[in-house]
């Protein structure tokens, strides 16, 4: 037996699950809102021009802004919904970690121009 | 021996902020591989782990000054537009990259993934120090959590040395430069 998951060891969790699940779902809702902006940004003139909120950084100020605001809210009511809840956290995990690697190949401009 | 202020910045970005990121994040790995991996509790002392909160907290400043350098201060002096009719290209790092099928792809491919897959790092790096701090001794009682960090902060650390990777190719192929000249040691003549 695995000591580390033992729930009957002195070392038995206190807190729940749920804190950090938030965390790390919202870290690849963010990554994954930076890609797709930034996807759309490279597609759309209409909404490369509504992401330039810093003239000399173009539209980049927006995609990055944006996705950090996306990824703060989700992160705020994710946390407030799990903070005291025990969730699945592999399941949560695996899509985190999906998103994170469909945000990575969503930035990689040969794939970009596949669209 | 002189450099131009905005040389400057770009090494303060790149090898201040970034390549300082990327040998701490090394650095974290492995006590994540041990959290992680280590069958028995790993005993620390309350001095080890103010130490570990500090590191992971200054491992996500340098992450978010290093993004945020490179997007506001850097970033609009490499693209910035030449006027009409200029020849010299060389204060215009994205334009002298472009001028030539030898190195466009520095930009078209290099710039364009590294101004967003740099973005990664300071994101998956805050996730990973706020789990580890808020859960500190009781993470060994939740394996899942665990494997989940260390796979983000491996790809925090291969989204940083790509961005890291790509910045110092093309500093190398359209330097950033310009500004006013800083005189570091004034040289003797031979």
């Amino acid at each position: 037996m695995n000591p580390l998951n033992n729930a009957a060891s002195p070392d038995a969790s206190v807190l729940t699950n749920g804190s950090g699940a938030a965390a790390i779902l919202s870290a690849g809702i963010g990554s994954f809102a930076l890609a797709v902006l930034a996807c759309a940004g490279d597609k759309l003139e209409a909404v490369k021009n509504s992401l330039i909120f810093y003239k000399p950084t173009g539209p980049l100020s927006g995609v990055t802004t944006t996705a950090i605001l996306i990824w703060l809210v989700a992160w705020g009511i994710l946390e407030w919904r799990w903070r005291n809840r025990t969730v699945g956290v592999g399941l949560i995990s695996v899509i985190a970690l999906g998103l994170l690697g469909l945000s990575l190949m969503l930035t990689f401009p040969p794939v970009v121009d596949l669209f | 021996m002189e450099i131009t202020a905005r040389a400057l910045w770009t090494l303060v970005h790149g090898l201040g902020f970034g390549a300082l990121y990327l040998l701490a994040c090394s650095g974290a790995l492995v006590q994540i591989y041990r959290l992680t991996t280590s069958a028995a509790p790993l005993e620390s002392t309350p001095g080890q782990e103010r130490f570990l909160k500090f590191y992971l907290c200054a491992m996500c400043v340098l992450a978010w000054v290093a993004v945020l350098t490179g997007a506001y201060v850097i970033y609009p002096w490499y693209r910035a537009t030449p006027p009409p009719g200029t020849t010299d290209l060389s204060i215009f790092p994205q334009r002298l990259l472009m001028s030539s099928p030898a190195t466009v792809g520095w930009h078209s491919l290099g710039m364009e993934w590294k101004e967003h897959v740099a973005w990664f790092a300071p994101i998956s790096i805050t996730m990973v120090t706020f789990v580890l701090i808020r859960y500190g001794r009781d993470l060994r009682n939740h394996q899942q959590l665990r494997s989940a960090v260390l796979s983000f902060a491996v790809i925090s650390f291969v989204s940083a040395g790509s961005a890291g990777f790509f910045g110092a190719m093309i500093n190398k192929y359209a330097p950033v430069q310009g500004g006013p000249t800083i005189q570091l040691i004034q040289g003797e003549e031979k």
